[in-house]
């Protein structure tokens, strides 16, 4: 069972960066993505919309392998910030994962 | 660099030491990926060789290899560049720091943070309100994202490709040559430099053959995941190299790492790799 993790559904709420609720899952950025990333942005954002954070964690790999290119961003009819998005959960797990912080 | 600058000044060069960094740590990269198979593994590896990066800028012995010789001469054109373009600007010698756009791109916030007012404090120290930037990356940091951390931070910064297209400098060697154009998907998608460097070549006399994915729609040199991802890399480099080359064999790139990436991927394909300084320094240096 995937946990619901509310620090996590908070964390994001709170952000005023991470836009991925603007995504309507058409699977354009998918279609373009040079490394194909199957699971990002569109089944990613799912899991992020839903707080669970076992699933985003289960991802990582993927959410490190972004090129941070943008070329999906061009095609995306939401505008959605989608390298940001991927930098910003980069962030949460180097912080909550790796405790890659300065303090 | 050897080129007798000013030190410090309202106007400097910033190269931020990605064309010294880069041939570097792309080979600390290939050695981390012989020597650690997983992933995370290696991004711990790099997270902490970024970090000496960060405190101590650039201390890590270079290479001395023919490849950083060439990488150096690129900064010396883009130098020889904007003095035709009777553009004046000094240079921070030793006390310029990196401006840690990888550190960033991994997530770690909050050492790039620290790092982001350190740089600027130093560019305060000595004056600066305006750098003239040499590569995608630095520019982006410079332009865009310092002003995003540090509320006060009112550098204005350019690339030397919008510098020289400014000051409408003329051509005195035609260069007569055709050329496959690669775009930066930083200089392209993030800084909307993609009229600058075609300008600028066309001038000069060189037809520009545009590869089917350019200017806004360019496709990445994998550059990015060759830290930890390097076979992931080197497909995609492949891949780009090949759209390349069905459009011609001269391509010409404007971005260190875009030039290490798709070089290493050219090999076997008939196909030059070079540096956009290399072109515009031929037909408009002095
Ligand atoms: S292109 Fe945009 S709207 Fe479509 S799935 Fe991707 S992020 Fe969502
Ligand atoms: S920014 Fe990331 S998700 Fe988007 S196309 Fe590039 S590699 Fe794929």
């Amino acid at each position: 069972m995937a946990r619901v993790n509310s620090e996590f559904i908070d964390e994001i709420r709170q952000s005023e960066t991470f836009d991925a609720a603007a995504c309507m899952h058409c699977g354009q950025c998918t279609a373009i993505c040079p490394m194909g990333l199957d699971l990002l942005p569109r089944q990613l954002f799912l899991y992020v919309g839903a707080g669970l954070e076992d699933k985003v964690l289960e991802n990582r790999e993927t959410i490190f392998s972004c090129l941070l290119c943008r070329l999906c961003e061009e095609n995306c009819p939401r505008d959605v910030s989608i390298a940001e998005d991927v930098r910003f959960l980069r962030n949460y797990i180097n912080r909550k994962v790796y405790k890659l912080a300065r303090n | 660099m050897g080129l007798d600058l000013p030190k410090g000044g309202e106007t400097v060069l910033y190269t931020g030491h990605m064309y010294q960094m880069i041939p570097t740590l792309m080979s600390v990269a290939k050695m981390t990926s012989m020597l650690e198979d997983h992933w995370l593994g290696k991004s711990l590896f790099i997270g902490r060789t970024l970090n000496k990066f960060i405190n101590l800028s650039w201390f890590i012995p270079r290479f001395h290899s023919k490849e950083q010789k060439r990488y150096d001469e690129y900064l010396r054109n883009i130098v020889r560049l904007l003095r035709a373009a009777d553009v004046g600007f000094g240079y921070l010698y030793e006390e310029e720091l990196y401006t840690g756009a990888l550190v960033r791109d991994l997530g770690v916030d909050d050492v790039f943070e620290g790092h982001a007012r350190k740089v600027y404090e130093r560019l305060e120290k000595h004056g600066v309100k305006r750098v003239i930037t040499v590569d995608p990356h630095t520019t982006d940091m410079l332009r865009n994202i310092y002003q995003q951390v540090i509320p006060e931070y009112s550098i204005e910064a350019k690339s030397y490709l919008e510098v020289l297209r400014e000051r409408g400098l003329e051509p005195k060697t035609d260069l007569d040559s055709p050329v496959v154009i690669h775009d930066s998907c930083v200089y392209a998608r993030y800084l909307d430099v993609v009229d600058e460097p075609r300008h600028l070549l066309k001038k000069a006399g060189a037809t520009i053959h545009e590869p089917e994915y350019s200017g806004k729609m360019t496709y990445c040199c994998g550059g990015p995941a060759e830290s930890l991802f390097p076979s992931k890399a080197h497909e995609i480099a492949g891949k780009r190299m090949g759209q390349l080359v069905d459009m011609g064999h001269d391509v010409v790139t404007m971005c260190p790492i875009c030039l290490f990436n798709l070089e290493s991927a050219a090999e076997g394909k008939g196909a030059a790799v070079e540096d956009i300084s290399e072109y515009l320094v031929k037909a408009y240096g002095i």
